[in-house]
This record gives C-alpha cells, sequence and structure tokens, in this order.
C-alpha cells in the first residue's frame, strides 16, 4: 500500500513580484489541511493529494506565469534530506533546483508572451570552434603568458 | 490526458509546463516517492525489491556496470507507461558520473527507438529561446490533445 500523501514543491520565478512569505499567508488563508513549509524559494505543501492539488491551483492565481509547481519524493523534513539532520551542506537535488531557477524568469516571460509573433530575424546558432582557431589561441595564450 | 516522458525527468520546467498544457509528467519523483513511502518495502536506503534488478535487466546486460541498471530500474516503470516523450539536451544539471552519462545516453536511445511523438530541445538560454521553447512545448502538447480526439 502506498501512502496517499503527496509532496509538492512550488517555485517562484526571480521575476515573481510574489514573496514566499506572501505565499505562505494565502496558503494559510485557505485553510486546507495541507501542510505548509515556507523555504527561500517558494513552499512545499505536503497532504492528500486532492488538497494539495486544491492549494496549488489557488496559489497559482497569485502570478500564473511566475510559479512553478513540481512533484517531490521525500515529505519535508525527511531526516534523508534535511540538512539539520546531515550536518550541513547543500539539500541533494539543490543544484538541480538552483540551475532550472536562474532560467524561470525566461521561461516566465515566454510563458507571457507566447502568443505574440516570433522575430522574423533567424536565430543565432551557436558554432563549434574550429579546431585550427582553438590551436591559434592555445599558441596567442601561451605566448602571452611566457612573455608575462 | 497524455503520460508525457520528460528528460531530465526530475525537471521542474518541464514538468511544470507539461501540467501546465494539460497532460501527465512521468517524473523520477513520483517513483522515488513510492520507493521511500510504501509499505512492505524495506527500510530506505536497502529498499531495494527483487524486481528491480530485473527491470534494470531489461534495459542493460548483466556485465554492465550496477549502476546504470540500478538507475534503469527507477526509470523503467516511466518508459514503460510513457505515451510521449519530451527531451531536453544540454542540461547542465544531469551532468554526473559514468552511471548518470550512460544512463543518460541510455533512456535517449530506448525512447527513440520507441514508437511514441517525442519532442527534442534544448535549454534556452535567453528570453527569445524561452519563448520559442515554451511554444513547441504548448504546440507539442496541444497536437497530443487533438490526436486524442480523433476516434481511431
Amino acid at each position: 500500500m502506498v501512502s496517499d500523501e503527496i509532496t509538492k514543491m512550488v517555485v517562484l520565478a526571480d521575476s515573481s513580484p510574489i514573496l514566499p512569505s506572501e505565499l505562505a499567508l494565502r496558503a494559510y488563508e485557505l485553510s486546507t489541511d495541507a501542510v505548509v513549509k515556507e523555504t527561500c524559494f517558494g513552499l512545499i505543501v505536503t497532504g492528500s493529494e486532492s488538497e494539495v492539488n486544491e492549494t496549488i491551483e489557488e496559489l497559482r492565481r497569485l502570478d500564473p506565469s511566475g510559479i512553478f509547481v513540481k512533484d517531490r519524493g521525500f515529505p519535508p523534513g525527511d531526516s534523508r534530506r534535511c540538512r539539520a539532520v546531515r550536518g550541513g551542506g547543500p539539500r541533494p537535488g539543490f543544484h538541480q533546483l538552483e540551475k532550472e531557477s536562474a532560467i524561470l524568469p525566461s521561461i516566465s516571460h515566454g510563458l507571457e508572451t507566447i502568443d505574440e509573433p516570433l522575430d522574423a530575424k533567424e536565430p543565432k546558432k551557436r558554432e563549434k570552434l574550429k579546431i585550427d582557431r582553438f590551436i591559434e589561441i592555445i599558441e596567442e595564450q601561451s605566448k602571452e603568458d611566457v612573455n608575462g | 490526458m497524455a503520460k508525457i516522458l520528460i528528460f531530465p525527468s526530475n525537471s521542474l520546467i518541464l514538468s511544470d509546463l507539461v501540467a501546465r498544457f494539460g497532460h501527465e509528467p512521468l517524473t523520477l519523483m513520483r517513483v522515488i516517492r513510492r520507493k521511500i513511502t510504501e509499505v512492505g518495502i524495506d527500510s530506505p536506503p536497502i529498499n531495494v525489491t527483487p524486481e528491480d534488478p530485473k527491470r534494470g535487466l531489461k534495459y542493460a546486460a548483466v556485465d554492465v556496470p550496477s549502476g546504470v541498471r540500478g538507475r534503469m530500474a527507477l526509470l523503467d516503470p516511466l518508459i514503460e507507461e510513457a505515451e510521449a516523450a519530451i527531451i531536453v539536451h544540454e542540461a547542465d544539471y544531469s551532468f554526473g558520473c559514468m552511471g548518470c552519462a550512460r544512463t543518460n545516453e541510455l533512456v535517449k536511445y530506448i525512447v527513440r527507438n520507441k514508437d511514441i511523438p517525442r519532442l527534442e530541445l534544448t535549454y534556452p538560454t535567453n528570453d527569445d529561446e524561452a519563448r520559442e521553447f515554451v511554444r513547441k512545448i504548448r504546440d507539442f502538447c496541444e497536437s497530443l490533445t487533438h490526436k486524442a480526439e480523433v476516434p481511431a
């Protein structure tokens, strides 16, 4: 039998005008039985599937394009993940969240302007550096280092 | 509503966008949740069941490093259930040891060989690319919705 409790992470884009504390307040106002934990990136919501989804549905209304949600396997405060017990250091999964958080403002902008026409100009293709040019750069750099 | 395999399978952005556009993202977090909360499975981290090695062996031979087979055992239910897939390349955070690297390659290979609709993208680096990224995912999700509505 699987526990019917689920956990979801609510992550705010940097560009969002909402603060995690405002999200938490709104979640408390909803008075569902879901447990809410405020974090630096947003919230962690735990409870039965219907209550968690209902809470998140309401929270999303605060900033539809700036609030992002994903499932989380571990409940909040789980000793296998919680830094308080593990003696510090980043929580497993933190680096992934940090990396994706960096492009959330762009994704948020993309969601807001999704129906606007794209610029006619071709997107720049990132070309790989030619090996001859790479050798030249190495030689130039090594000469500079020698000359000091 | 289609079940869409996302890759990287723990991606916040992909899981959010797929759910936002009306489909079910198949994420690793759900598998992990089952692994750590299901009654009857031994206490974590000793929660490997006899079924897990069999699942891993479906995809990789016994002499393949156990790290790859272990990861494939977790990803197997997602691959089996997938009705469509969204693969994003150049995800810096999916970089890891050889176990991660080979598993990533293997998952992409298996998905490409599976007869399901597939969208392959690269991670956006600026606003324009992000808009294109979001738009492609929306169009892909809409095409799946329309496909489901057409009677066979």
